[in-house]
């Protein structure tokens, strides 16, 4: 299988946005990035996060969609709203578990990220993942990132107990057979504790 | 002396007509439709690597970008500068005519003919008067190699002053110098490619991240096959987070990291010895320094502790094949080829260079900050690396300009000094391209006192840069998407930056700027150029058999082969991506020089009074002075006023709250910016990026010291203290905060 597909390696991110600027001059949404890119707690570190939209295999978005204004093509890719028929209402964006789609009232539509249709509908990489220069953002296959990366590609996640595939691929450090979303459990107890890992400077001299 | 040339208007009004502002949009604005007229392949203008882009053009205006996914070095990649460069070309802070001066009111247009007489005039008289040395020059490393081949030789032929030099004085000089010393060449060893064939990388002073983002790539593919990175740096940058050892260390202590390994390998047995002996000079010397620097002496200087020297030591010494990479971090410092010599030794001590993954390389910071140090803008050098106080370099230059030797000047004053002789009086007259040292140079209270002396002042450039408004006349430059040049990038490799569209209005290209005054001074016949191509073929014969040996490259073949590495002198040759193999390195001999180096104090350390260190650096969002990346709408809001970062423990002492202003003061001037509390940085230091003006301006704080062989200013430490203070609220503060205002 050759299939391209895109996959996030948060581990790489470096936070510099080219992604965010370069989404913005696309020809289907000039002007407006469909990218999100989090800083996850400055103080703490300089971690950041970038969030596409993940292409679920059976979106969740087109499903709570009442005007059937979304949809899914044939190779996987979940396009933003039809502008005939999207009515503004958000539902998507309130049912998306990614936080991907946004409502924009000025044009009284819902747009998110497409996987740059035009683009890779043609065979060219997203510009996100063509401008990444950290290639924490890429589009290739998944023979080739086994065999370039130490992490592993996962498109499983776990929202308590609604397991949702994706078309895009996360690459985890550690083999898992999905990603747990639910990080507060119901008695309020953090599922996954912070990472051991330390970007505390005067920690870090401290231990040595 | 006449009144002091203060900017001719206040600075609110002033940046109400000339900006900085902010741009956001393309030619006709977000919604224009309409396929580009055509698609240019050619570069980024910003940092030394130089990404490939495409631009898109319509109507003879740069409408769009779309990355260039086949010019090998990056494959599409780019910084969030390089997407939003484009917007520069249409940019309404453009300066599209001649200015002149009008004490009170601002400037005023003027044409080309009465700009150039008046600065001639100018330039004759200052001569006339004081000497042909009053008069100086300052050039840039963001200029083509071509344009910086003609200011060198107008400098030395044209005007026949000493006084000449260029702002990669602030960047790539310490490098320079150290790699010159010992390796007998100023340039990167290697093409990236072998970074990523390294089994331990170690990068000190480098924050890849934001200051040569795509690089951070190279480091990534050379992990994922098993690569150890070791990073030095006070602060964990982004790269630093993820890789096997961070060193945090102390600003300035840098010796006290690398001796230190050293230290431990010799012990460890962990040297090429055979390597030594056939291919170097200086061991034993460089072996006896290092017996002082046993790694619990080297950990007090380095501020770090002694068990973080050793494991550097344990993942360097002992690997197969490794790449060194070190930049401003450890180059700003008045001991800056010092520090460099010191990471060096590791390199030659190993013997791990010149072959498939094993090398060295400084990160060059401007974009041109290869080429533009090697064609002759540099106060001590003459064109292809040649020497200007060596008389058979002169010699060969002379034939080559058709000027009686003698008649070029000798060793002029580098930046630093250069603007202490215009503060001193001793340079009444100046011209300055694409530098803006109101905001670069240290110690910027002193700089603006020293412009405010100048009997005659001229600035070219695209927009009205802080440094400008102290000119009495401006001239509008042209992008480099508005001209046609060659670079030489991060790599050693020379590129072809093609033009995109013509320059808007009456701006023109600096070279051909420079032409005219030649042609005014009497020295037309030197300056016929009617193209930046037969500019490169001179530039092809000038530097033919020097050290940066371009006579073998051509437009056509860059075209061809997507750049090719100097040295290549002949049409046949391939160029040279990888110095030094067979250990020959660029001494007569081939012999590679060890470099014994102690440690020594900053110019400036904390003390009682002043406690803190500030170190200084860039963001991923700006460039340099920000004259450009200041007015482009998108990068403006990534990062829109500088903050000074500082650890909570050091917060807490001081009552200091994330988003508080805070004043930072050092013995020559203060800012006022927002704190940004986070624990990626040394309790002891804090920093601020410097690429904003006025009463945001880190370098007011900085000191104006400089490495006694470089002269590269020491941006890297300072003594400073800090205070919590209210919301600036005078007309300054007022500003938007690209113009030097606070948010």
């Amino acid at each position: 299988m050759n299939e391209l597909a895109f996959f996030i390696d948060y581990s790489r991110c470096i936070g510099c946005q080219a992604c965010v600027q370069a989404c913005e001059e696309c020809d289907t949404h000039r002007g407006r990035t469909m990218i999100h890119l989090e800083t996850i707690q400055r103080r703490e570190t300089v971690q950041t996060a970038p969030q596409v939209c993940m292409h679920c295999q059976d979106p969740i978005c087109a499903r709570v969609c009442p005007a059937d204004a979304i949809k899914k093509m044939p190779d996987g890719a979940v396009q933003s709203s039809l502008k005939p028929r999207c009515i503004g209402c958000s539902n998507c964006v309130l049912a998306c578990p990614f936080g991907v789609p946004k409502y924009y009232g000025d044009i009284d539509q819902m747009m998110k990220c497409d996987l740059c249709y035009d683009r890779t509908s043609a065979g060219r990489r997203p510009m996100c993942a063509t401008v990444c220069p950290s290639q924490a953002l890429s589009y290739t296959t998944l023979e080739e990132i086994e065999r370039t990366r130490d992490g592993v590609p996962t498109n499983v996640w776990r929202f308590g107990d609604e397991v949702v595939r994706t078309k895009v691929y996360v690459v985890l450090p550690h083999k898992a057979p999905a990603i747990h979303v639910d990080v507060i459990r119901a008695d309020g107890s953090v599922a996954h504790p912070a990472s051991d890992r330390v970007d505390d400077v005067a920690a870090i001299l401290e231990m040595g | 002396m006449s009144a002091l040339a203060k900017p001719p208007d206040s600075i609110p009004n002033l940046v109400a007509r000339y900006g900085p502002h902010r741009h956001d949009a393309p030619p006709g604005g977000w919604s224009a439709v309409g396929e580009p007229d055509r698609v240019v392949e050619t570069h980024c203008c910003f940092c030394g690597q130089q990404c490939g882009i495409r631009l898109k053009v319509r109507d003879d205006k740069v409408v769009g970008f779309d990355p260039w996914e086949e010019f090998p070095f990056k494959r599409g990649k780019l910084c969030p500068k390089g997407v939003k460069r484009y917007l520069q070309n249409e940019h309404p802070d453009r300066l599209l005519t001649p200015l002149e001066r009008h004490d009170g009111h601002g400037f005023a247009p003027t044409s080309w003919n009465a700009a150039l007489d008046r600065i001639v005039a100018a330039m004759k008289r200052i001569q006339a008067d004081h000497g042909p040395d009053a008069f100086a020059l300052l050039g840039g490393a963001s200029f083509t190699n071509e344009r910086a081949y003609v200011l060198g030789k107008f400098a030395r032929v044209a005007l026949r002053t000493a006084n000449i030099d260029y702002n990669g004085r602030l960047c790539m000089v310490s490098a320079g110098a150290a790699a010159k010393k010992m390796l007998g060449i100023d340039r990167s060893a290697n093409a990236w490619d072998d970074i990523t064939k390294a089994d331990v990388i170690l990068a000190a002073g480098s924050n890849v991240a934001e200051c040569s983002p795509i690089t951070t790539d190279y480091f990534w593919r050379a992990r994922e096959r098993g690569a150890k990175i070791i990073i030095i740096d006070p602060r964990l940058t982004p790269i630093a987070r993820t890789v096997d050892l961070f060193i945090p260390v102390r600003p300035g202590g840098d010796i006290g990291v690398f001796n230190g390994m050293l230290h431990v390998m010799i012990g460890r047995g962990w040297i090429d010895r055979a390597f030594i002996e056939a291919h170097t000079t200086g061991w034993d010397a460089l072996e006896a320094t290092i017996r002082n620097y046993p790694p619990e002496r080297a950990a007090q200087i380095a501020g770090v502790p002694a068990s973080m020297i050793v494991r550097a030591a344990e993942l360097w010494g002992p690997a197969t094949s490794s790449f060194l990479l070190h930049a401003r971090g450890i180059e700003h410092h008045s001991k800056g080829v010092d520090n460099c010599m010191a990471a060096i030794n590791l390199v030659l001590a190993t013997g791990r260079i010149g072959r498939e993954g094993c090398g060295y390389g400084t990160i060059t910071g401007q974009g041109n900050g290869q080429g533009a140090r090697e064609q002759g803008q540099k106060a001590d050098q003459l064109p292809g690396y040649r020497d200007i106080e060596n008389p058979e370099h002169r010699r060969y230059i002379a034939s080559v300009w058709g000027v009686p030797e003698e008649s070029i000047p000798h060793k002029g004053l580098t930046a630093v000094p250069l603007l202490e002789a215009i503060h001193d009086g001793r340079i009444k007259g100046l011209l300055s391209f694409c530098f803006n040292p109101v905001v670069s140079l240290p110690d910027g209270n002193y700089i603006r006192r020293a412009l405010e002396r100048l009997e005659f002042f001229a600035a070219s450039d695209f927009f009205l840069s802080e440094t400008a408004r102290y000119a009495d006349i401006v001239l509008p430059a042209a992008l480099m998407e508005e001209d046609e040049g060659t670079t030489t990038n991060v790599e050693g490799r020379v590129i072809h930056h093609r033009q995109a569209v013509p320059p808007p209005g009456d701006a023109r290209q600096d070279w051909k700027i420079v032409c005219a005054l030649a042609e005014r001074l009497g020295a037309g016949d030197k300056f016929r150029f009617e193209s930046p191509r037969e500019i490169f073929e001179e530039i092809r014969v000038a530097s033919r058999g020097g050290i940066a040996d371009y006579y073998g490259i051509t437009y056509d073949r860059i075209d061809r082969e997507f750049g090719v590495f100097w040295p290549c002198p002949s049409p046949d040759h391939p160029g040279t991506p990888r110095l030094y193999e067979n250990g020959r390195f660029g001494h007569a001999d081939g012999r590679a020089r060890f470099q014994p180096v102690d440690w020594r104090p900053a110019a400036e350390e904390p003390d009682a009074e002043y406690p803190i260190i500030l170190t200084t650096g860039r963001v991923v969002s700006q460039y340099l002075s920000g004259t450009q990346t200041r007015r482009i709408g998108g990068l403006v809001a990534q990062y829109p006023q500088p903050r000074c970062e500082i650890h909570p423990k050091l917060a807490a002492t001081l009552g200091i709250a994330d988003g508080d202003f805070v004043r930072v003061e050092s013995r020559r001037g203060h800012i006022v910016v927002r704190a940004q509390v986070v624990k990626t940085i040394r309790p002891d230091t804090v920093f601020v990026p410097y690429h904003w003006p006025l009463d945001r301006s880190a370098n007011n704080c900085t000191i104006r010291a400089i490495d006694p062989v470089s002269n590269i200013p020491e941006f890297k430490i300072c003594a400073v203290r800090l205070q919590k203070v209210d919301p600036p609220t005078d007309p300054i503060a007022a500003l938007a905060p690209e113009a030097g205002g606070v948010e």
